[in-house]
């Protein structure tokens, strides 16, 4: 057990943080530090490309597809770099780590040479199609139907919460192949080009007044019959296994993101006084411990070799930064006070602090809700017994 | 950078932890609750029969020559078990201090006999007591185990001291305590010889080894009360379904993990920030110290509650945990003031 890295590994620290941060006061300077999903989508489509061109767009990738077998620590490590230099939020992380992942592991090698390249490169933005309006912690419930026409698949229906969907390329959805199947059996997960008539993309205004989240309507929207993945009814295994791979090591990057916002927390108890209160010094002390807990619970569950064990540290991280989170937004708030809930913006913007606490609310909810993850947790990792289905 | 343990930690923990589920049963705790809080025979086996004792202290002064990851694998597993040992005063604080600040002679003295398990030492401290030409009068409360040390290590007066329990002056008075797996003893001295440590420095290396020990204890401590609770829940059956099976049950469940596996980073974190130190190593101590002791408490209460009835008898081990978890987070400091020490350390400045 050890923590501390390598005298190579600090190389390529230096290497990678001397990259980023050349770009970063270079030709990106314009895109430093942004924030939120779907600011300045253009520049940041050059920015994948610029990661791409310089291989450090998914360095965790084999070679063969434009990545560099990076060892673990090196991706601990470029994770961190990426966002102590302030970079932005990645506009490719669905296609890198999500979608490149799963073709990897469920596709065909005529799809890896298809798609692998293009997401390393930059070139092909990814959303992702799960939720509906009533498959949402229920994905089993999904509604959207496919069926085959020739050599197409022909999707109807309906996905929500398709976070950058106006902005990508492609999308993955899971949709029902087989008339009348239920839950998890007759599922197939299909990969889709946006760019038709059939698809409809609409923004969905959130309790901040943004709109990173869309509905996408599809109305004999196209693909063709390569672009299926797994075997047709087999979608719900390629779903989960792509849910496997949502605790990667963007965990960590997402966590200097959270070091931000506590630092900024921290400046703004010092500023106003809030930080001589003993309740305030309390709870900006839990939640500097709780965060260091997230780095090295992210940590243990990529120093994890053992996969066919359930990980603990895997099972609960979910909803242990997505509590810790909400809870950073709640004590933003106390720290600013009613200065928090006035902005001196013209319409509905809120600088980062109040914005937190709105968006965090979210942070509860997607990617399954604490409820669900808290079944999760017992059913899977202590062996409790299953929550009784419905009938419906 | 390799976050697990190696064969060798793991080897050990398998170990250990054999050894208390073996040895420290509900039984022998028991009896040992209803003395003076000590399984002398658990001792002798863990010091004489495995020779652990010495597992954290260097070679050169009959130790094992192993870090503080090893010395909190062995208080986790028995944590797990609440077994009645002076581990964390004589093994975790007294030793280390005397390694730490001890002169040569002073180690030759006294930790081969703390290693074997022979001479068992108990640290304490006290704001009041007075030093005069290496003679200390005054008194030292809350020393744990206090009434079967042989040797006790008090900071008093600016600098750390050997005491012997059977020097002139010595008056210990052993404390009813609520956790009487590890009770207390209040520690007289009038005019009483004492053996400084030429490194007044040395309670802060105990200090640090006692918190990560308690937090070690408290990880082992807190994952038995939620497998003990796991085991009820599937076996004890109300409206004609094992009670596990209900959402509201089973999500108490689940926080319990939740705060858990932050705990086990916390200790782990900890542990190996002393041995490779870390810039962190204050601030790892500080949060596992208070985080894995809360979560021990909230884990023992959580025990109680879901068993019902039956956790809240006598017969029944949830009120070990429950006391071993209340002492936890009061002693070396209470939690907040570790959290205090966080919020120093991380730039807060003073407080109101």
């Amino acid at each position: 057990m050890k923590l501390g890295f390598s005298a190579a590994d600090e190389a390529f620290r230096a290497e990678a943080a001397d990259w980023l941060m050349g770009q970063m006061t270079g030709d990106f300077v314009d895109i430093r530090h942004i924030q939120g999903l779907t600011a300045s989508p253009d520049r940041r489509k050059q920015w994948e490309q610029r990661l791409g061109e310089a291989r450090w767009s998914c360095i965790g990738w084999p070679e063969q597809w434009g990545g560099r077998d990076a060892s673990l620590a090196h991706q601990v490590i470029f994770a961190e770099e990426y966002a102590l230099c302030g970079a932005p939020g990645r506009l490719g992380h669905i296609g890198v780590e999500l979608a490149g992942p799963t073709i990897l592991t469920f596709g065909t090698e005529a799809q890896k040479a298809r798609f692998l390249p293009d997401i390393a490169a930059g070139r092909t933005i990814w959303c992702q199609g799960y939720s509906e309006p009533g498959a949402g912690s229920d994905l089993g419930n999904v509604r959207t139907k496919a069926r085959l026409d020739g050599d197409e698949w022909v999707v109807d229906g309906q996905k929500i919460w398709t976070s950058l969907a106006h902005v990508s390329d492609w999308i993955f959805v899971v949709t029902r192949s087989e008339e009348g199947s239920k839950g998890p059996k007759g599922l197939t997960f299909l990969l889709m080009p946006l760019d038709q008539p059939g698809i409809d993309v609409r923004p969905i205004r959130q309790i901040n007044g943004e709109a990173e989240f869309n509905e996408t309507f599809f109305d004999g929207a196209r693909t063709h019959a390569d672009n299926l993945v797994g075997a047709p009814g087999n979608g719900w295994n390629v779903a989960m296994g792509l849910l496997a791979f949502e605790r990667g090591v963007s965990t960590l990057g997402q966590q200097m993101g959270f070091r931000n916002e506590l630092d900024a927390i921290i400046a703004a108890a010092k500023a106003n006084g809030a930080a001589s209160d003993p309740l305030i010094r309390q709870r900006l002390a839990k939640a500097e411990i709780g965060l260091r807990l997230m780095r090295y619970g992210a940590m243990r569950m990529l120093s994890n070799t053992d996969h066919a064990r359930p990980d603990g540290a895997a099972l609960t991280y979910k909803i242990q930064w997505a509590s810790w989170r909400r809870s950073l937004g709640e004590l933003a708030m106390d720290v600013l006070g009613q200065a928090g809930e006035v902005t001196d913006a013209a319409g509905y913007d809120w600088p980062t602090l109040p914005n937190l606490f709105l968006y965090s609310r979210a942070d509860t909810i997607y990617g399954g809700t604490n409820q669900i993850q808290r079944n999760i947790i017992a059913e899977r990792a202590l062996g409790m017994p299953r929550e009784p289905r419905g009938t419906q | 950078m390799n976050f697990a343990f190696t064969d060798e930690q793991a080897m050990i923990a398998e170990t250990a932890r054999g050894f208390f589920t073996q040895n420290a049963t509900s039984a022998r705790t028991r009896a040992a609750m209803a003395g003076d809080g000590i399984d002398r025979a658990l001792w002798h086996g863990f010091t004489q029969e495995l020779g652990l004792g010495g597992i954290a202290l260097p070679e050169s002064m009959g130790g094992a020559g192993l870090g503080m990851v090893e010395l909190a694998i062995l208080a986790e597993a028995a944590g797990a078990t609440v077994a009645a040992l002076p581990l964390l005063g004589s093994l975790a604080m007294a030793a280390q201090a005397i390694v730490a600040g001890g002169s040569d002679a002073q180690q030759a003295q006294w930790l081969p006999g703390i290693i074997a398990g022979t001479c068992i030492a108990a640290p304490g401290s006290s704001e009041t007591a007075t030093a005069s030409n290496d003679h200390i009068s005054g008194d030292f409360d809350f020393i744990p185990h206090g009434g079967s040390a042989d040797l006790f290590v008090l900071l008093a007066a600016g600098q750390v001291w050997l005491v012997a329990a059977d020097a002139p002056g010595v008056t210990v008075t052993a404390q009813t305590t609520m956790d009487q797996t590890r009770p207390y003893a209040r520690v007289t001295l009038s005019d009483t010889p004492a053996d400084p440590l030429p490194d007044a420095g040395a309670m802060q290396r105990a200090s640090q080894a006692g918190w990560l020990v308690a937090a070690a204890e408290a990880l082992g401590g807190a994952q038995a009360c939620l497998d003990q609770t796991i085991a009820y829940a599937n076996q004890r059956v109300q409206f004609g379904r094992a009670i596990g099976s209900f959402q509201a049950y089973k999500h108490r469940l689940a926080d319990m993990m939740i705060e858990i596996e932050q705990a086990r980073s916390a200790v782990w974190w900890a542990a190996c920030a002393l041995d490779e130190g870390s810039e962190e190593a204050a601030i790892a101590l500080h949060g596992a110290k208070s985080f894995a002791t809360d979560t021990f408490a909230m884990c023992a209460g959580n025990m109680i509650q879901l068993h019902g009835g039956i956790g809240f008898t006598w017969d029944h081990d949830a009120h070990l945990f429950f006391k071993r978890a209340r002492a936890l987070q009061s002693m070396l400091g209470s939690n907040a003031w570790h959290r205090e020490q966080v919020a120093q350390l991380i730039g807060l400045g003073v407080a109101a």
